[in-house]
């Protein structure tokens, strides 16, 4: 159980499965780097979720019966009888059952996977671009925007996932892009404004987040002109009417046509292929690289990530045109990674999961009850609170009421446990010698099995990684 | 018989309430309360007060202008130039009140559009984005004489992280964890530098709330900032607990279709201003000593843009609500909505800087003094002086 082991599985893993600290510790660094180049594994639990083209129409369905609650409900108030439910509610009822299915497959995912490490970059990219359920009308495919615009592109390069990003419909309804439209649009007429955005101009959102979030970064050199011009060069990328053609789609006719300059470049493509040029530079920007780097340095490393390690990622990215598993392995072979055991701080769905993988009777819970957990520990899985994403520094998720709500879970999660497994052992098959003495102690003087495992779980070891 | 578990539970209860660090109020300290409110995401100035009577105002904001007081749908009246959202009723009231003072044209020194830049400057105080890892609302606290700080909601947000040990607050739909396991807990987190303070703070935390807020409701959005509203007045209002409050409000960042009764922006006023009325009711008296500051990181376009939404600009509004506040006043010097007037052309120019506000509120609320104020709480700053006359 060598320490090169128990980083391998808690701080680029997901938590040690049953066995999985032995199997690592033949070849830690090997087992990581086979999981940042081999294929995705075809995971059953994805099986039966709604792919995008499907899961876009339940918006509009969702209006529609909104529309007729709200006549029955009018007609009800003018005969007297008493309204039923509100708005809410009746988003709720709709929408829920959908996001309960797909937090379950992804946690059921993360709880099993054989290939944690390649999970974990799935989540890290999924966070770097994000979308968020906060925004109703995109609740039901923030999922299908893992599978279809990161998961492909985790073994592949950086360019295609930010297109790929850039052009999925829950990005450009996340970030309003089909809201966005040639200056002097003239508004649909009365007929069809329930199909056609009431749009008549630009809207700077998605332009702005993509050149801050997701490439060069806030000080990454680009200016207010640079921010508006590359709106209006991404005029036209829009989404198809949902019952009709649901998925991205280009509309010339709302195209900002002509050269534009962005960053002191002029690019005179025309329609969607000078969006596309953009986003290619973009990519291929030296800001984009040190971004990029500083962030998977912090996911993975440190708070403060260390400057040489950024730098070594940040090389390996521009040498390697921004080909992610070049990346990825860069960051392995940081020394920084390597030296410091237990210097991050688990989020709540990382530990969550680290729970579910160690406690194999554990993934038998409910969904629904998973999902609280999480909103209560801060992190609702899929409702990031912002386009920048969930924050990657202990500070962050060390409040107190948070860590009381880790400790609860602990607690109630260990009595469901039972006294079948034994915390000591579970402890050393997960975190080695990196479990320190006063711990060691504190769980074989428990009171009970089960106060035993409630202290592991709520320990300040299993909390880190 | 009395069984050990007995023991250490009556032992818990006793050790929730007195002696650890963080909320207890000492002896000596202050019957003011502070409670600060971020709106993120940029909340829309003029949509919130609109300026019905500046000459340029109707042509800039298009389909977004609210309507003059008095006709349908029109702004409540606060003067001349300025009117409330129809949304803002209860507000209104306060300003009828004399316990809202409402202020316009006003920004953090940030002067770019980022918001996760601007969040950051506004809540460590330095005046740069990531000038520090602490807020100033934290330093504040350290430099006072005891007063409690307390964040609702699980985690605890950069203006209120720092030297001074902090709580914060949610409400949990899972089983109270075992006082025994806790005991043991608390000898395992001593000496770690992350979860020691926390811990001790959750818990005096817990003992105030007495097991209120179990089964509680689940899911956030606007509604959720309803529920920490009343926390927040329950827990300010009890004598040994916290004297400075944070409440975490998200969703203002409306670059579409902020018109309507069904729109985000329209939910948003509404959940605001039932938010301080219930803060209001359950501070009970003590609302007379209460100030409660609402900001947001910046404001928003003047003009409409191309979705009937607004994007991200400079300055916008505060306001400051309470019975410790001066208020049934606009305080605005107001720059105009000209073309000429407008910051970089397109924004409202900020004429106040909020550090001014802030002070204001740290003098009047927690008893600090100039000095620190320049130096420690808002480094480098002595050019913006606290505004006068804010409180009483």
């Amino acid at each position: 159980m060598n320490r090169e082991a128990v980083i391998a599985v808690n701080r680029f893993g997901l938590g040690a499965a049953g066995g999985e600290l032995a199997a690592a510790s033949r070849d830690p660094r090997g087992w990581l780097a086979a999981q940042a180049s081999q294929p995705a594994p075809d995971y059953p639990a994805f099986a039966d979720l709604a792919p995008s083209s499907e899961a876009l129409k339940e918006f509009p369905k969702w209006l529609m019966k909104l529309r007729r609650a709200r006549a029955d409900a009018k007609a009800m108030q003018e005969s007297g009888q008493p309204v039923p439910r509100g708005v809410e509610e009746n988003f709720r009822d709709h929408f829920l059952p959908i996001m309960l299915k797909e937090v379950g497959a992804r946690l059921a995912v993360g709880a099993a996977t054989p290939v944690p490490f390649q999970e974990r970059l799935v989540w890290f990219w999924a966070n770097h671009f994000t979308v968020s359920a906060e925004k109703p009308v995109i609740f039901a495919v923030v999922g299908s925007f893992e599978r279809e615009a990161i998961r492909p592109h985790v073994g592949g390069r950086f360019a295609d996932m930010l297109l790929a990003s850039s052009k999925h419909p829950a990005m450009i309804l996340y970030l309003d892009n089909n809201l966005s439209v040639k200056p002097g649009t003239k508004p649909p007429p009365i007929a069809e404004r329930l199909n056609l955005p009431r749009a008549t101009g630009l809207n700077e959102n998605l332009a702005r987040e993509i050149l801050e979030l997701h490439t060069l970064g806030v000080n990454g050199g680009y200016t207010q002109g640079d921010v508006t011009t590359f709106a209006r060069v991404l005029t036209g990328w829009t989404v198809g009417r949902p019952l009709v053609n649901p998925g991205f789609a280009f509309v010339a006719a709302r195209h900002d046509a002509g050269p534009r300059t962005i960053l002191g470049k002029t690019y005179g493509q025309e329609g969607m292929a000078q969006g596309e040029a953009v986003l290619r530079d973009l990519a291929a920007h030296p800001s984009t690289a040190t971004h990029v780097a500083t962030k998977l340095a912090r996911h993975f490393i440190a708070d403060d990530p260390p400057p040489a390690a950024v730098e070594r990622i940040a090389r390996a990215f521009r040498d390697s045109g921004g080909h992610l598993p070049t990346v990825h392995a860069a960051l392995l072979e940081c020394p920084e990674a390597w030296e410091t055991p237990l210097a991050k701080l688990k989020s709540p769905i990382d530990y969550v999961v680290s729970c579910l993988r160690g406690l194999p009777a554990a993934r038998r819970a409910e969904p629904r009850a998973l999902f609280l957990a999480l909103h209560e520990m801060g992190q609702r899985p899929y409702f990031a609170p912002s386009p920048q994403g969930w924050p990657d520094t202990a500070q962050a998720w060390a409040g107190a009421d948070a860590l009381w709500k880790r400790i609860e879970w602990a607690g109630i999660l260990a009595a469901r446990a039972g006294s079948g497994i034994d915390p000591v052992v579970l402890a050393r098959e997960s975190y080695g010698e990196a479990v320190s003495e006063p711990t060691r102690l504190a769980i074989e003087r428990a009171e009970s099995r089960q106060q035993g495992l409630a202290l592991w779980l709520a320990s300040p070891e299993f909390q880190r990684r | 018989m009395v069984t050990r578990r007995e023991v250490l539970k009556a032992l818990g209860g006793l050790v929730a309430v007195a002696g650890l660090p963080g909320l207890a109020v000492a002896a000596s300290g202050t019957e003011r309360r502070l409670v600060f409110v971020f709106l993120r995401g940029g909340l829309d100035g003029l949509s919130a007060v609109p300026a019905y009577g500046d000459p340029d105002f109707a042509g800039k904001r298009g389909e977004l202008a609210i309507a003059s007081p008095g006709t349908t749908g029109g702004a409540l009246k606060l003067d001349g130039i300025f009117g409330l959202s129809p949304f803002l009723v209860e507000l209104h009231k306060s300003y009828e009140a004399k316990e809202l003072a409402v202020l316009h044209a006003v920004a953090s020194p940030y002067r770019e559009r980022s918001h996760f830049d601007a969040q950051n400057l506004l809540e460590n105080g330095t005046g740069k984005p990531f000038g520090r890892e602490a807020g100033w609302l934290n330093v504040a606290l350290a430099e006072s004489a005891g007063a409690g700080g307390l964040a609702l909601g699980p985690n605890v947000p950069l203006v209120l992280r720092g030297p001074a040990t902090v709580s914060s607050w949610s409400p949990s739909v899972l089983p109270a964890p075992d006082p025994d396991l806790l005991e043991r807990l608390a000898q395992l987190y001593r000496n770690d530098p992350l979860l020691a303070k926390p811990f001790a703070a959750g818990r005096e935390a817990q003992g105030l709330m007495e097991g209120q807020g179990r089964g509680g409701m689940p899911g956030g959005g606007p509604q959720a900032a309803v529920q920490l509203a009343r926390a927040a007045g329950t827990l300010l209002a009890k004598r040994d607990g916290p004297r400075v409050a944070t409440i975490d409000f998200g969703g203002w960042d409306t670059h579409a279709n902020q018109i309507g009764e069904y729109s985000p922006l329209t939910r948003n006023l509404r959940m605001l201003d039932r938010g301080v009325a219930t803060l209001k009711g359950a501070l009970g008296p003590a609302w007379k000593q209460t100030a409660v500051l609402i900001v947001t990181e910046f404001g928003r376009t003047v003009a409409i843009n191309g979705s009937r939404g607004t994007d991200h600009g400079t300055a916008g509004v505060a306001f400051v609500v309470g019975g410790a506040v001066r208020g049934g006043r606009v305080i605005a010097d107001w720059p105009g909505l000209s073309d000429r007037a407008l910051h970089e052309g397109r924004d409202l120019w900020p004429t106040l800087d909020l550090r001014a506000v802030f002070k204001a509120a740290l003098v009047a609320q927690l008893g600090l003094g100039e000095a620190a104020l320049e130096t420690k709480v808002f480094p480098d700053s002595r050019g913006v002086k606290p505004l006068e006359g804010l409180f009483a």
